[in-house]
């Protein structure tokens, strides 16, 4: 066990009767790239500044390398926060800001000095020491921020939404950015958002939250490919539902009755159902594919255009459906068209229906 | 340019010349009477520009014993108003919500109660508590500085506390949190954050609590005891009759004031240009020497020498020789009011027994009311010089608003030149409050 591990042991954290966190468990590895991804007020932060030593668990431990971290101050532990709206200290230069953790060790100005600057140079920001904060750009301050944490010399970094302030083009740019700092410097990465474009391309594993409860924690392709509850299918990325009852399961094929005739899914984590039993059947919009061949008849609604891609919205038994093709090429789809679909039931996902 | 909106912008002109003259003119006025060598703050008649005002004010012991009490009060109220209302404010903002605003009422309740009432309480308080202790605690518990810093801390603490509350409201407590995050301790992240943040307000709380100590009467009045601050001095001077040494006072504290607003200006307009990235840009700024001449340094300096050159020059004024004249002519006058009063006796003999009744009739001027002819007593006309008159002249009214506005009216009422046995009551004799203050519309007899 490195010194960079994280353990939530059994987790829970509950303001008066409200439960922010619900008995979280899991192990994060040092070195990891790790996200948490949930809607905002599922408690994310909670966790995160609970991690940092804010906040004391209600029930259960945090373990940083191995150790508990029960009345451990913030000031005290291995990790180092970059806040959802970046703290940096207004009143100091950029130098000060991402010396301070020297300064407030005792760390002499001039060794001071050359550590901001050596920073500096980690984040592509050379010469930039002696500005002040509110004359840096959005996506400066993001990097000097990271700077500034790092020169904790932490063993988890804790990141909060922290590109959430900025434009898109940058956005994308720094997550980039980030995941190169994060392999250059070999900490562990524990990253919160609600955006799951950022979850999906950073992460090493994601852990998708819902109301303070971890539904899932895989790799990005497991979550998105085989997600092992409705939410998780339906909070990340694009997906069709398709409500039905359960014929007959054999293996991980299930046999179901829908709206739209009888269709075979594949049972989410390989769950059994009982024959009858309540389920939905989830189809990501690019796993739809118009086939003459196909069993599922549907009628064009309107289809439109985005650049790489284009969407097809279609009804097909009193039932919304939607399809993604590639951008370019043919012509747009008339409405009232009639088309068959089809898909490839490996990559459909049927869960119980909720609430069953 | 419609009619309407021409007149409504001369209405507004003459509504903003109105609202300036309301709030400059008396300042200008007294400003004026500083200067003027009428042993009464007035200005008109003009009699000679003298600057002898401001040598009266500075050798009036009682005042400039009362001004170094003063600040010797005012250092010690800062110092222990300004920690003790950060304390309350800093308390306030992290109390639970639900305790605040129980804990908010309690801190500002002094500010709420009359400052009379907290002067006799701090008194009795600390003089019980002094008593009871005996010993040394008794001189220092009845001594008048120490009751007056106290009774001012207690209300002027929470005018302090106001100010930081006001600034902490616009503190990003995370960056507070972050402090501790990145290995600061509470103090550090306290010293080096939350402080530097605070600065300005510290300025100005410890300002604006100068300013509260210094002017402070009500309480101060009864907790200074047998001391005086200058307040207290001015204030019981004004109660025995004024003089234009405190026009001069006047001149002194707007003077102060302008050049310390001047600086201010000078300061955050800097500030701005300079934060706001116009600096960079205005050739005023990039200029070296221009940098140098707008700095508020330079400002301040340049004004201080400026007012230093008008008090050496005015130290130089030598108004002796026109007052000479003015003492001569007032003589004059004197005397041929003596003759005209000759004169008339001799041709009215019947009348005799009752001229030498009004020997000592002060001319007009003398007036002991505070506010008395300031503005010159403008109209008393036919009735002012007739010494033979058994009523009171117009100008000898003891109302303290006596002749304040001028008696406009008398001159209407024909003066009794021989009055009835037993007199009627003048108009200007009379007894209400207001007595004369706004004209005199008398009865004609
Ligand atoms: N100090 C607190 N006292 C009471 N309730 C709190 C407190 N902090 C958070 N909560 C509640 O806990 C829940 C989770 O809050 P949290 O800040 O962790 O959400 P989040 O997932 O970070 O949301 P976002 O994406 O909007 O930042 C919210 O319902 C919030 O109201
Ligand atoms: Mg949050």
């Amino acid at each position: 066990m490195s010194t960079r591990d994280v353990t939530l042991d059994h987790v829970s954290i509950r303001f008066g009767q409200h439960t922010a966190v619900n008995n979280a468990l899991l192990n994060i590895a040092g070195g990891e790239f790790f996200s948490f991804l949930g809607p905002s007020g599922c408690g994310k932060t909670t966790l995160l500044r609970c991690i940092s030593g804010f906040i004391e668990p209600t029930e259960g431990r945090v373990l940083i390398g191995g150790k508990d971290m029960k009345r451990v101050g913030p000031n005290k532990r291995p990790t180092a926060l970059i806040f959802q709206n970046l703290a940096l200290f207004p009143l100091m230069s950029v130098a000060d800001n991402i010396a301070f953790p020297l300064e407030v060790r005792g760390v002499g100005r001039k060794e001071r000095r050359k550590r901001a600057d050596e920073l500096l140079d980690l984040i592509a920001l050379p010469g930039v020491g002696d500005k002040k904060v509110y004359e840096l750009s959005g996506g400066q301050r993001q990097r000097v921020a990271i700077a500034r944490a790092l020169a904790v010399e932490p063993d988890i970094l804790l990141l909060d939404e922290p590109l959430s302030a900025l434009d898109l083009k940058l956005r994308q740019h720094m997550r980039t950015e980030l995941r190169a700092i994060q392999q250059r410097v070999g900490l562990t990465f524990i990253y919160i958002t609600h955006d799951q474009g950022e979850a999906l391309t950073m992460s090493d594993r994601v852990a998708v939250m819902n109301a303070g409860v971890i539904e899932q924690i895989d790799d990005p392709l497991t979550i998105y490919e085989k997600p092992r509850t409705p939410f998780v299918a339906s909070f990340v990325g694009e997906t069709n539902s398709i409500p039905g009852k359960v014929v007959s399961q054999s293996g991980f094929d299930v046999s179901l009755d829908t709206a739209l005739g009888r269709l075979v899914g594949r049972s989410a984590g390989g769950r059994q159902f009982a024959s009858g039993q309540d389920v939905v059947l989830f189809v990501r919009p690019e796993q739809l594919m118009l086939d003459p061949g196909g069993k599922i008849a549907a009628t064009v609604v309107k289809e439109e255009f985005e650049g790489s891609q284009r969407h097809l919205f279609l009804e097909a038994g009193n039932a919304a459906l939607r399809v993604s093709r590639v951008g370019g090429g043919a012509e747009l789809m008339a409405p009232g068209l009639a088309v068959k679909l089809n898909f490839d039931p490996g990559r459909s996902s049927v869960m119980p229906a909720a609430g069953a | 340019m419609s009619a309407p909106a021409t007149s409504g912008r001369s209405f507004a002109v003459f509504y903003s010349i109105l609202f300036f003259a309301f709030l400059f003119g008396p300042l200008l006025i007294m400003t004026v009477t500083a200067f003027n060598s009428s042993s009464f703050p007035r200005v008109t008649p003009w009699e000679c520009f003298t600057t002898e005002w401001f040598s009266v004010l500075i050798n009036n012991d009682r005042l400039m014993q009362g001004l170094v009490t003063s600040i010797f009060i005012g250092i010690g109220v800062v110092a222990i108003s300004v920690p003790v209302g950060l304390a309350g404010a800093l308390a306030l903002s992290e109390i639970n919500p639900a305790l605040r605003s129980a804990l908010y009422t309690v801190l500002i309740t002094p500010v709420l109660i009359p400052g009379v009432v907290l002067g006799i309480s701090t008194i009795v308080f600390w003089g019980n508590l002094g008593r009871s202790l005996g010993g040394g605690a008794q001189d220092l518990f009845f001594n008048g500085i120490f009751l007056t810093i106290v009774g001012q801390v207690t209300f002027i603490s929470a005018y302090a506390m106001l100010i930081f509350s006001a600034r902490l409201q616009r503190f990003d407590p995370t960056l507070t949190e972050a402090a501790l995050d990145l290995g600061a301790t509470p103090g550090q992240a306290f010293r080096r954050i939350l402080l530097p943040f605070l600065r300005p307000a510290i300025g100005s709380a410890a300002f604006l609590t100068l300013l509260a100590s210094f002017e402070n009467y009500n309480t101060t009045v009864f907790t200074i005891l047998a001391d005086n601050t200058f307040t207290t001095a001015l204030a019981s001077k004004i109660r025995y009759g004024t003089d234009p040494s405190l026009s001069a006072l006047a001149v002194i504290i707007i003077a102060v004031t302008l050049i310390g607003a001047i600086t201010h200006e000078a300061y955050t307009r800097r500030r701005e240009a300079i934060l706001g990235g116009a600096a960079a840009r205005s050739a005023l700024y990039t200029n070296p020497l221009g940098r140098i001449v707008t700095h508020p340094a330079t400002i301040f300096a340049l004004l201080v020498v400026l007012a230093g050159f008008a008090v050496w020059k005015g130290s130089q004024h030598e108004a002796a020789e026109c007052k000479m004249q003015i003492m001569d002519e007032k003589r004059a006058n004197q005397e041929r009011l003596l003759e005209e009063q000759r004169l008339r006796m001799q041709q009215q003999p019947q009348n005799a027994p009752q001229a030498p009744a009004q020997p000592g009739t002060p001319p007009a001027g003398t007036n002991p009311s505070p506010f008395g002819g300031a503005f010159g007593n403008v109209a008393p006309g036919a009735s002012a010089p007739a010494p033979a008159t058994p009523a009171p002249p117009a100008t000898t009214n003891p109302s303290p608003f006596g002749g304040a506005f001028g008696n406009v009216a008398p001159g209407a009422t024909p003066a009794p030149a021989a009055p009835q046995p037993p007199p009627q009551p003048p108009a200007d004799a009379n007894p209400s409050p207001f007595g004369g203050a706004f004209k005199n519309i008398a009865p004609a007899p």
